[in-house]
């Protein structure tokens, strides 16, 4: 076994597993401790400016990861015009700087805030720090391994899908600069944590909410009937 | 008709001499905890004055409740949509700063401060950072309006009042304030509930406890902006929304909530009122000024053959019932009309109710003596012709209590005046005439109802305060696990400590 195995197979499938395992185990048994943990009651300026650019930033940089896994050829043929390839490419740059900035002024408001302190643990700067890491690989390969998202559909999407359907294609990733190496394992990183530390609230992002009725009662043996409007 | 009971809460308003023994009971019991410091799920606040958190009352700054407009009932917070887009950061959340942050002394320095020439002091520390810090506000700051006239002028429902009568509230020698006591309104359409993007507030069928589900309490917080009273609060530590219980442990066997069974001036009354679920939301969706009335509308009357018999198809209990009849809520709300629920132009029909107070007539000060504004002869009745001279403006009672509606106020002040002046002459000077029998008509009232009036305002037992239903919790147990199979646990194995997660 070679390192290349032991990061981008082996480590990986441990790290969904522990992310799954952990995560269903944690909603079912440990309730409580899942939640969002905002502190806007205790410091609210620098969250503005922070959290909006690190939340959107991400999600739709992560978004459009996910459509390049899932629609490889559809990213191909909008790239085939070069006006559309700069577009996207600097469009997502944009958002990764986006939210690189807001992580950094999340960071030095976890420093700075004297309230957050009592509110700051350890695992919450892993978080920070594995992001930080994450988003600055991020950027940093936009910049310098031209194009993103020309490269990807070669090489990470018959990679992942190699993952995903347990026949592990690791040869993908081994000539890979060591930035965009440290890019993917840093991913597997945060997906290992995943269950152990306030990254949980992502999966309980309340889409249900755009469906259910206003009014909710409960009863003693159950709900019943709520009002609607 | 879908018949539902909810436990109501009554505050007499004319009784209440703001102790705050309620605050302490309730904080002693439920919020005093880490995380829960600047948490008042009970407080009493001078009106006029700016309220805690500090103008709460200022929808525009803090989109509580609910609007009326085109014939529909929108939330004033968010749409679906725009909530699931504000949840990284939400605008109308008030900040600590809006409530104040919690504070201690260091009290160790008394005892283990080395020998000098000064005394020791204890020093302020944040109970948030543990550090010293500067104390800038606090819990009842403004407590009998703080020897300030800016909390008064600063209360958002002195806005329409007019500024001749606005200047007679202002100068602080004359000055007239009484107080308000205020829990969660456990409302019949509650916009918390609504708000709420992980479904994790609800409303209990049985008794209409709204509650929090804090195991689905995702910290998304819209729940504390939507609220028109800022009766749902964060709890910085565990990262999760409280609020006011109404203590249903206790009601639950038997005992009333803290907060009233403290009660010095036992100013509070707890029962069962009747309603009909079929009625909501629709009995929010009228004009401002007949707001009141639909919600009195949605009050059943537990006497009805026919509302007994839809309650009893809805699996309410006879003792539930006669529990609604004997309410001393149903009394003032809806049989003697004395009653108003807090900001019904809130919409979310707020299920605890306050009966308004009287106050004295307008005074003036001429050559440094005060001067009563009463005519010589017969003042006894000055007042109850004269509302226009009483102290606390109608109009700014009619915007707390009825979204603007004077005449219900008028009604309401009336009635109690009627009640006072006849119990009066009948016991100072031991005779009823005429007269006094026809004012009484004018309000609306006879002599058997004024005396019903008088005994339970003044007279009642603990029995006839607090009406509380049996709960049955030893059958709702069968619900989730076989009480025979667990004979001889200890309590219902969901024990864990509520400890903030990583």
């Amino acid at each position: 076994m070679n390192w290349n195995n032991l990061l981008f197979v082996i480590f990986p499938y441990i790290a969904l597993a522990v992310c799954v395992i952990g995560s269903v185990y944690r909603s079912i048994y440990r309730p409580f401790t899942i939640s969002s943990l905002s502190s806007q009651l205790l410091e609210r300026r620098k969250l503005y400016w922070g959290s909006i650019s690190l939340h959107y930033g991400i999600l739709i940089i992560l978004l459009g990861h996910l459509l390049a896994l899932l629609l490889p050829r559809s990213l191909m043929w909008w790239n085939a015009v070069p006006v559309r390839l700069y577009l996207l490419e600097f469009t997502g740059l944009a958002l990764g700087i986006w939210a690189l900035a807001g992580l950094v002024i999340l960071v030095y408001r976890r420093l700075t805030s004297r309230r957050l302190w009592p509110v700051t643990t350890r695992m919450d700067w892993v978080v920070l720090i594995l992001l930080l890491v994450s988003v600055i690989t991020g950027v940093w390969t936009a910049t310098f391994y031209r194009f993103g998202s020309y490269w990807f559909t070669a090489v990470f999407t018959p990679y992942l899908w190699s993952l995903i359907t347990l026949q592990p294609r690791p040869e993908f990733v081994a000539p890979l600069p060591w930035v965009i190496q440290l890019h993917v394992f840093n991913f597997f990183i945060l997906l290992l944590i995943f269950p152990f530390s306030r990254l949980v609230h992502i999966v309980t992002y309340p889409l249900g909410y755009l469906l259910r009725p206003w009014q909710i009662v409960v009863a003693v043996r159950g709900r019943i009937t709520p009002q609607t409007q | 008709m879908n018949v539902r009971a909810h436990m109501s809460m009554l505050f007499h308003l004319d009784k209440c001499i703001g102790c705050h023994t309620c605050s302490v009971a309730c904080k002693n019991l439920w919020t005093d905890r880490k995380g829960a410091e600047y948490m008042w799920w009970n407080n009493v606040e001078t009106r006029p004055g700016s309220g805690y958190p500090t103008q709460w009352e200022n929808q525009e700054h803090f989109q509580g409740g609910w609007e009326f407009k085109d014939g529909k009932l929108r939330l004033r917070l968010h749409s679906r949509a725009a909530g699931l887009l504000k949840l990284f950061f939400n605008p109308a959340l008030p900040s600590l700063e809006d409530y104040y942050e919690p504070f201690t002394y260091r009290y160790q320095d008394l005892f283990n401060a080395p020998a000098g020439d000064d005394q020791p002091t204890a020093i302020p520390i944040s109970m948030i950072t543990g550090e010293p810090m500067e104390i800038k506000s606090g819990p009842n700051w403004d407590d009998d309006l703080g020897g300030s006239n800016i909390y008064a002028r600063n209360d958002p429902n002195l806005e329409d009042v007019p500024a001749e009568v606005r200047a007679q509230l202002d100068e602080l020698e004359r000055v007239v304030f009484n107080y308000l006591p205020r829990i969660c309104n456990h409302c019949l359409n509650p916009a918390c509930v609504a708000a709420c993007p992980s479904g994790a507030i609800y409303k209990r069928q049985e008794d209409g406890i709204v509650l929090v589900n804090e195991n689905r309490c995702r910290a998304w917080r819209m729940c504390v902006a939507a609220c028109p009273y800022k009766k749902v609060y964060y709890n910085w530590s565990t990262g999760k929304s409280e609020k006011c219980i109404l203590c249903f442990p206790r009601l639950e066997t038997g005992q009333a909530p803290a907060c009233a069974h403290s009660c010095v001036g036992r100013i509070r009354y707890m029962g069962v009122l009747l309603y009909d679920a079929d009625r909501l939301p629709e009995a929010a969706m009228v004009p401002d000024e007949q707001l009141v009335d639909a919600q009195r509308d949605a009050i059943l009357d537990p006497f009805d053959p026919e509302v007994i018999a839809a309650a009893k198809a809805n699996g309410l209990g006879d003792d539930w019932i006669r529990a609604a009849q004997l309410s001393p809520v149903y009394q003032f709300v809806k049989v003697w009309k004395l009653a108003l629920p807090l900001h019904p132009e809130y919409r979310t029909l707020a299920m605890m109710f306050y009966i308004p107070p009287l106050s004295p007539v307008v005074s003036v000060i001429e050559d440094g003596l005060f001067r009563l504004d009463l005519s010589d002869a017969n003042h006894d009745f000055e007042l109850f012709h004269r509302l226009s001279a009483a102290r606390l403006p109608v109009q700014y009672l009619a915007n707390l209590f009825t979204a603007g509606n004077q005449e219900i106020i008028r009604q309401t002040l009336v009635k109690m005046l009627a009640v006072r002046l006849y119990m009066r002459r009948k016991t100072v000077d031991g005779e009823v005439d005429e007269k006094l029998i026809k004012l009484l008509a004018e309000a609306g009232t006879t002599p058997q109802e004024a005396e019903a009036i008088y005994q339970l305002t003044t007279q009642p037992t603990l029995e006839e305060r607090f009406v509380l239903p049996p709960y049955h919790r030893e059958m709702a147990v069968e619900a989730w696990k076989d009480p025979l199979a667990h004979k001889g646990e200890a309590g219902l194995g969901y024990l864990q400590v509520p400890r903030r997660g990583e």
